[in-house]
């Protein structure tokens, strides 16, 4: 027996440790974390610290939160509201970050260099302190406000006219923050993938007779799909979760779904109900994700 | 209109230059090319060849001079309208793309049906032989095959003029063989006008009709290989092309009718040459001598160029050998024998540190004033 132990850590025991570090990580810190939140999510509210039992009225599993997150208006409302609103942020983020990336690769290298740092460098601060930042810019007497009030009252009608743009506390403020947070999400990976891609296939195409947005859209675009995706998700998926940004300049009369779990956790002290919309959501975001990672592995397949 | 070149040359190069910085990459260079040629630009890496291709591609504008295609100044003609096409080096096939897809892919910019661009796609499958591999990704065929279909894609569209950019280089040596002769078959079969850049010069010489030597952004020599070859214009011609060996000379006078001697001292005496009226009595000269116009025998050869020497050493590669005598003087010369009979090694004209004479005809030396 321990002749066999030694000779298969002789054989494959460093590689099997090594292997197994992200594993272990991701069992302790996600699966394990997760399963509890599963249980949670069908035990019963309870005046009890922890706030849930299991049992009572119910047999072990009680899938009431799970029945109101269909019957309830406002957990569809919500849910409605993060997709909505990631989705935009994550349009624009793509329409921003697509030609900065694009710009990237076919800038000089110093130049490149330095520019990737000022893409990278809103990270240096903290990130509470940029949203302030925008609360500042947004509220009714900030500079910028005034200058698209004025912007605003020159090109519309007199009747049409306002005393300041009410930009704080909308949707519009909501996915305004997220755009700017995650941009450097979506242009990172685009430029990974765009970055790879060989110059002289370009020249081919504009050798065979394509005009230099035809190459874009026959050559270009189509190479770079994987990083578009993987770019979108990186935007899409935190971007539908959001808590900060909502809280901090969102409408708290249409709540996103991350802020409806954090409700639930604190004020509403229904552990089982934040459960069940944390679950919904992982679901939520699992599909894309598993889509993506089909597409990959095709794509992987296929070099 | 643009006006009409001054001679009835297909393709006419007039004086074109290339400057990128500092460094000029393109000097000067002045070249026509008939149609239905295949016409190499040859020389090692940094000589412009590159560049030029690029220049009649539109990949990049001339400094100076003008490029005439069939009588129309391409100046500011940007490359998706000019009829000229390239076959890349790197084959530059679309990854995402199908064979079939990557052949037809200039053809969405001509006015045809869907049939005739089928036809027309299915009429270069078979001219490469790929028919059966239409549907395969570039990366799910082998690198001649992947020649085979940037070589078709480039000719789909029937340019007027084909570029090649070291067409052969990425194949290995059997390959590269046996596509030189699919290459000239193509051509001959479309007519199509073909300009290959390459560094190999034995590519240049079986491909060719005419080729130039370039060097340092100039073109040195223009003619068939058989010129470039045995009436090679300098030094640096005769030494890119084929192995030769050099030897200062000098013009020593004109003994014999149609014979020049030369006093080499590396051969230890005079040798007789054919009397080149251009060179003067008492010019210093060059004088280069193939392996193969070299003749190796034990015995002294009757005429008036035989020199003595000692083998040094002796490649035997088996239908021929490479000898490296080494003369009294020190020089080392290069000779080339087929091995015409066969036998063992006893057999051989000469053997390591054998005493041999060397010989060659007045006519086969090559004489240079630069």
């Amino acid at each position: 027996m321990r002749r066999g132990l030694a000779h298969w850590f002789d054989r494959r025991g460093w590689s099997d440790l090594i292997i197994s570090v992200p594993y272990l990580w991701l069992s302790f810190f996600f699966l394990v974390p997760f399963l509890i939140v599963l249980a949670m999510s069908v035990a019963t509210k309870s005046p009890t610290a922890p706030p849930f039992s299991f049992g009572g009225d119910y047999p072990l599993v009680n899938l009431e939160g799970y029945a109101r997150l269909v019957s309830d208006g406002l957990y569809l409302r919500a849910f409605l509201t993060s997709v909505w609103n990631a989705g935009v942020a994550t349009v624009f983020c793509l329409l921003l970050g697509y030609p900065m990336a694009l710009a990237l690769t076919r800038v000089s290298r110093s130049w490149r260099n330095i520019l990737l740092m000022l893409v990278i460098l809103p990270f240096w601060t903290s990130f509470l302190l940029r949203v302030y930042a925008w609360m500042g810019l947004m509220g009714k007497s900030s500079w910028f406000n005034v200058l698209l009030t004025d912007l605003w009252n020159g090109a519309v009608p007199v009747a049409w006219a306002v005393k300041s743009l009410p930009m704080m506390h909308s949707n519009f403020a909501v996915i305004l923050v997220m755009v700017y947070t995650y941009l450097p999400f979506m242009i990172l990976p685009l430029y990974a993938s765009l970055e790879r891609l060989d110059p002289t296939l370009d020249e081919a195409a504009l050798d065979l007779g394509s005009r230099p947005w035809q190459v874009f859209l026959d050559v270009t675009l189509p190479q770079s799909l994987p990083g578009l995706i993987a770019g979108g998700l990186l935007v899409f998926i935190p971007a539908a979760g959001e808590l900060v940004i909502p809280t901090l300049v969102g409408d708290s009369a249409a709540p996103m779904i991350g802020r409806v779990i954090s409700d639930e956790f604190s004020s509403a002290r229904d552990w089982p109900m934040a459960s069940a919309v944390a679950v919904a959501l992982l679901v939520l975001m699992v599909v894309p994700t598993m889509i993506y990672t089909r597409y990959q592995a095709k794509s992987e397949g296929a070099k | 209109m643009a006006e009409p070149a001054p001679d009835s040359a297909f393709l006419r190069i007039e004086g074109v230059s290339k400057t990128f910085g500092t460094f000029q990459a393109v000097r000067d260079v002045t070249l026509s090319v008939q149609r239905g040629e295949i016409f190499s630009l040859l020389g090692g890496s940094g000589c412009g060849k590159t560049t030029l291709l690029r220049m009649l591609a539109g990949f990049e504008t001339p400094s100076a001079g003008r490029i005439f295609l069939d009588g129309r100044d391409m100046a500011g003609v940007p490359p998706w309208s000019r009829p000229v096409h390239m076959m890349f080096q790197s084959y530059a096939l679309f990854p995402h793309m199908s064979v079939e897809q990557n052949i037809g892919y200039g053809l969405k910019h001509e006015t045809m049906t869907k049939a005739e661009r089928a036809g027309r796609v299915r009429d270069m499958l078979d001219l490469v032989q790929l028919s059966p591999l239409a549907l395969r990704k570039p990366h799910q065929i082998s690198g001649g095959q992947r020649q085979r279909v940037a070589l078709a894609r480039a000719l789909a569209r029937q340019p007027k003029l084909l570029l090649l950019d070291e067409p052969l280089a990425a194949l290995d040596k059997k390959l590269r063989e046996q596509t030189q002769f699919e290459l000239m078959s193509i051509q001959q079969r479309t007519g199509v006008t073909f300009i290959v850049v390459t560094h190999d010069q034995e590519e240049a010489m079986t491909l060719s009709d005419r080729i130039a030597v370039m060097d340092r952004g100039e073109v040195r020599q223009v003619g068939s290989p058989t010129e470039i070859y045995e009436y090679p214009a300098s030094r640096f011609v005769a030494s890119f092309i084929g192995s030769i060996t050099s030897m200062e000379a000098t013009i020593n006078g004109r003994s014999a009718e149609g014979r020049m001697d030369l006093n080499v001292p590396a051969l230890g005496g005079v040798v007789q040459v054919r009397d080149m009226p251009s060179f003067a009595d008492g010019q210093g000269v060059t004088l280069a001598l193939r392996p193969e116009k070299l003749q190796i025998s034990k015995d002294r050869p009757p005429g008036p160029n035989a020199i003595a020497g000692l083998v040094k050493d002796l490649a035997y590669f088996g239908k021929d050998s490479l000898y490296r005598i080494a003369l009294p003087s020190g020089a080392l010369v290069q000779v080339h024998a087929v091995n015409l009979r066969r036998g063992d090694e006893a057999s051989r004209v000469a053997d390591w540190d054998d005493q041999v004479w060397l010989s060659f005809d007045p006519t086969s030396a090559i004489v240079l004033g630069d």
